[in-house]
């Protein structure tokens, strides 16, 4: 890991925190950036009992098995990539999140056939928010993100404005805070999907979210 | 745009995916005993069916697992999707054309 006071989220260089505060007037969808937020890659044997329990005892919560599934367990929560892969995001900003993660599944899980990976430097991760968040993303999306097709806590790997993106539910229409999506793209891609989805967003007033 | 079923994940759309060629071509068992023809047949030679084709693909945008697909080269329909090492599926269905 990088000495923490050089570290620079993915689009620390746009400025966001220096820009113009939310004004109040009716912004349908908000953007923020959620800076160092952890996530580590998981493989390993979906179809093995073993592995599975081995997870559950270490996290105290279960591996999702089903496609497009997560699970939360505390500040973490495991999203479904594919048969034999998950990620684990903690996504409250701690800068060691990543590393703390990855370390204890390393242990949980030594002697199965698995690969613990920290790749929280390698992407940002963009919050989507708002009544109008939905229609945001489907203008780049080939995925259907109807309220019946695409529900809270659903994830799936998919293209956005042609950009690999891995798109992650957080909130639906009725929680409290309202519909909320964290977009998870690699680092070199941030800065071309932000500006992307401020342009798919302008439409319907669009706010900077700090 | 095909929607392809991938066996993973469900019906997604064809910009999530990549072609990998046809599929069960299998490897030669001694292939430094075999003749360069025999390789060669391997290595380039494919078939270019009209009707039904059993091909690859890999989800390379969405779960990166690669699948076999039966597909109609004529009509793009796409008949099944099953797991790479799975035996391709009987197809009753047969679009005449
Ligand atoms: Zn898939």
């Amino acid at each position: 890991m990088i000495e923490r006071y050089l570290r620079q989220s993915p689009l620390a260089h746009l400025g966001l925190s220096g820009r113009g505060q939310d004004d109040g007037a009716p912004a349908q969808v908000r953007l923020a950036e959620r800076p160092f937020s952890g996530l580590v890659n998981l493989r390993g044997p979906g179809a093995d009992q073993t592995f599975l329990d081995a997870f559950e005892a270490a996290a105290e919560y279960a591996l999702p098995t089903a496609a497009g599934a997560s699970s939360v367990g505390g500040n973490t929560t495991a999203l479904w990539l594919g048969p034999r892969e998950w990620a684990i995001v903690d996504a409250r900003g701690e800068p060691d999140a990543g590393p703390r993660i990855a370390s204890r599944l390393r242990a949980a899980l030594a002697g199965f056939p698995a690969a613990v990976t920290d790749i929280s430097e390698s992407r940002a991760c963009i919050q989507i928010s708002g009544a109008k968040a939905r229609a945001t993303l489907q203008k780049g999306c080939p995925l259907d993100l109807h309220p019946r097709a695409f529900r809270q806590g659903q994830c799936a790997q998919t293209r956005l404005a042609k950009a690999s993106v891995l798109i992650h539910l957080t909130a639906d229409e009725s929680a409290q805070g309202g519909l909320a999506f964290d977009v998870y793209v690699a680092r070199s891609f941030a800065e071309y999907v932000w500006f992307w989805l401020e342009d798919a967003a302008c439409e319907y007033g669009a706010n900077a979210k700090l | 745009m095909l929607v392809i079923p991938c066996p993973y994940c469900g019906p997604r759309c064809e910009i999530e995916f990549s072609y990998g060629g046809q599929a069960h071509i299998a490897r030669p068992e001694d292939s430094a005993a075999i003749s360069d023809e025999t390789w060669a047949d391997y290595v380039f030679l494919r078939d270019n069916t009209k009707g039904v084709f059993l091909e690859r693909w890999v989800h390379a945008h969405g779960c990166r697992q690669w699948f076999n697909v039966a597909r109609h080269t004529v009509t793009y329909e796409i008949l099944a999707s099953y797991e790479t090492g799975a035996k391709p599926p009987k197809l009753d269905f047969v679009t005449q054309v």
